[in-house]
């Protein structure tokens, strides 16, 4: 047998965290100014609300496939607060908090998830790749991105959304050790909620913390409670400073639970038990944890609550309807836009088109 | 001056990459060592490390981190050592790359060259040999580029990095050194999208691209012998394909020959075929004809000259349509 002083080993970390469920704050608690607390309370409340609308929408047969995020919401709320305005963001497609943060707006993403092609049309003025589907895919576009921030020394960094499945994917592996090779500013979110579709992340790996694997990569791998919106903030802004000073990527498992199904097409009691969701939702739900924890700073009260909810439904709810009032492009917007000159023989297409369909949608 | 196909490479990228400060090399080996094939010696050395990068050994590494550096205002060139090793990078190319700029209604869009040896000839291992440009046309947002002289290589290569949309760069590997040519230095470019006629005739038309070129400028010589005068259409451009010189073609020869290295079905000589069949059938006065590779994957090399298309095989289909 080989002398087990020849064995690499590995020490766990201990795992991130600020707020407890009923509110309280340890001491590492970031004292973020007031208007910025209720500025991420009011954002995990619309997310909560797009989300919970999104759902009606879907099963009202008004908006197509849509895969929820509540319990996701600090995960993603705290880490987008973190960044700043030229910092970029390439998220998967469970993203839609993080993606209103960045400044994508609501009715934007609805208009996607309703199958209008304009959704995707991310505007200018916001540094935000539109959602990818192929899971794990989108992290060396993350890697790319910051690479070329460094070459022209952007003062910016890229933080990278993914789950818990995408670290089996070759992506994982390559978009980290691009990342951590280059020396380039980014900044990887794993969203662990315990699920890819119906698989349990212990059928994903056998390792024991997605975290860990940021050693094998030579970079940082942190892991944080994502039911905690101030840890979630204080760690992505460490990290996206650090990134931006030159210190290369970080690898940061957020530890959460999807409380809904993958998408409006899966059943999730095939594979969870609902009592047993029930008392998660109830021991961690993200948003009751912070505003517990605003009510304790006497910063939040029901009244306050109840004008709020309104006010935010009031928003979703128009965003919804002005997502579904909105034109989709015309046929021949997607011909034009496939290069940035378009070729005869789409030119003949996009004719062939006209010929047989008496002309574009209106 | 004169340079074969891998100096023409060389001096386009040495061209604009001179020019244009966005532009980078990055690849496998082709930092210090110049590329497997040489292609990119001395980049290294006269634009810094920065620019002309050696990256961790993974094709679709290079092709995911290639569009990331494209839509943050680089122009990466990315070389893959050889085509056969691209399938580990279609995700990257099919998912992200070619759609990017539709789905965003031109928000995003990806100025990406991938080039990359392909085809057969060499005597090379497994998987070095493949010809998959169809892989590549069938993919909506890509331009496919397949260059058969060095001037045209490196007048196109420079059209493919000013392009601002993906394009797959595709040098046949037995090209590489086979020839040289006088080039013209500095500024030039060919057009993407333009076939020219590398030889003229009024017999019929032999349509080909790549090292095929080559082997139907051979054929068109020995049928020249028996009386026949063919026209060889080199197409330089896959896609967007230049349909008016090839059709023109046809429509003066009435006959087809489509030469390819690639598998036959579903080759890019099937929609060709398909092409003049829908454009010039009053005109055709044979069937058209597909000369290509087997449906079966490259032979070793010791069988590899009975797969590929040969002088032989050309003269045969050509006097097939000529007798018709």
């Amino acid at each position: 047998m080989i002398d087990d002083k020849y064995l690499f080993r590995l020490e766990k970390g201990e795992t991130f965290h600020i707020l407890d469920q009923d509110g309280t704050a340890n001491s590492l608690d970031p004292d973020l100014p007031q208007d910025m607390l209720l500025k991420m309370y009011r954002m995990m409340v619309q997310v909560r609300s797009f989300d919970e609308k999104a759902l009606k929408l879907q099963r009202a047969g008004r908006m197509g496939t849509y895969p929820p995020l509540s319990g996701q919401e600090a995960v993603q709320i705290g880490s987008a607060f973190a960044l700043e305005k030229g910092d970029w963001m390439v998220p998967s497609y469970r993203e839609a908090g993080a993606m209103m943060v960045k400044g994508v707006p609501m009715k934007l993403q609805y208009m996607m998830w309703m199958g209008n092609d304009r959704g995707n049309r991310i505007p200018d003025e916001v540094n935000c790749l539109p959602i990818s589907i192929p899971v794990g895919s989108q992290m060396l576009h993350a890697a790319g991105i910051a690479w070329a921030a460094r070459i022209k020394k952007q003062n910016l960094a890229v933080i990278c959304y993914f789950g818990d499945g995408a670290t089996s994917r070759g992506d994982f592996h390559e978009g980290l050790n691009f990342a951590s090779v280059f020396i380039v500013p980014a900044v990887y979110v794993c969203s662990n909620n315990g699920f890819a579709i119906s698989t349990p992340v212990t059928q994903q790996t056998h390792a024991e913390t997605l975290a860990q694997k940021a050693i094998a990569y030579g970079m940082r791998g942190y892991r944080m409670d994502g039911m905690d919106v101030l840890a979630s903030y204080v760690m992505a802004k460490d990290a996206l400073e650090r990134a931006k000073k030159g210190d290369g990527p970080t690898l940061i498992e957020a530890l959460c639970y999807r409380f809904g199904p993958h998408t409006t097409s899966d059943n999730p009691d095939l594979y969870r038990q609902k009592e047993e969701v029930q008392k998660i939702i109830k021991e961690t739900d993200p948003v009751a944890r912070f505003r517990n924890y605003l009510v304790k700073k006497d910063l939040w009260d029901d009244p306050k609550e109840k004008a709020l909810r309104e006010e935010i439904d009031g928003l979703v709810d128009a965003a919804a309807k002005e997502a579904e009032q909105a034109p989709p492009p015309k046929f021949e917007d997607l011909v034009h836009n496939v290069f940035a000159s378009t070729p005869e023989y789409l030119e003949d297409e996009l004719n062939y088109f006209k010929k047989v369909s008496g002309g574009s949608p209106p | 001056m004169m340079m074969n196909n891998v100096q023409a490479v060389n001096d386009a990228l040495m061209y604009e990459m001179g020019k244009d400060p966005s532009v980078m090399v990055i690849g496998e080996d082709v930092g210090t060592e110049g590329g497997v094939f040489r292609a990119t010696t001395g980049l290294q050395q006269k634009f810094g490390k920065e620019r002309v990068v050696d990256t961790p050994l993974s094709e679709n590494g290079i092709v995911g981190c290639a569009v990331g550096l494209a839509l943050n205002g680089m122009k990466p060139v990315a070389e893959i050592q050889f085509s056969g090793f691209v399938p580990a990078a279609y995700d990257q190319l099919m998912s992200h790359a070619s759609r990017m700029r539709q789905r965003t209604m031109g928000r995003f869009h990806v100025p990406l060259v991938l080039r990359m040896p392909f085809g057969g000839g060499v005597r090379a291992l497994e998987h070095h040999s493949e010809s998959d440009e169809t892989i590549y046309t069938q993919i909506p947002g890509l331009k496919v580029i397949a260059p058969s002289s060095p001037t045209d290589l490196k007048g196109l290569l420079i059209s493919s990095i000013r392009d601002p949309d993906p394009v797959i760069f595709l040098e046949h590997i037995k090209l590489y050194r086979a020839f040289r040519e006088d080039v013209p230095e500095g500024e030039f470019t060919v057009p993407i999208g333009k076939a020219k006629i590398a030889l003229p005739g009024k017999d019929l038309t032999i349509i080909a691209w790549g090292a095929m070129v080559h082997v139907s400028l051979e054929a068109a010589k020995q049928l020249n012998d028996l009386g026949i005068r063919a026209e060889v259409i080199d197409l330089r451009t896959l896609k967007p394909l230049d349909k008016e010189t090839m059709l023109g073609s046809v429509k003066k020869t009435g006959r087809a020959v489509i030469v390819e290295e690639a598998h036959r079905i579903s080759g890019f000589g099937s929609d060709l075929s398909a092409i003049i069949a829908e454009r010039a059938m009053l005109s055709l006065k044979a069937p058209i004809i597909r000369v290509s590779g087997y449906d079966i994957r490259f032979p070793l090399y010791k069988l590899e000259d009975e797969y590929l298309p040969s002088p032989q095989r050309v003269i045969v289909a050509a006097k097939e349509v000529m007798n018709f």
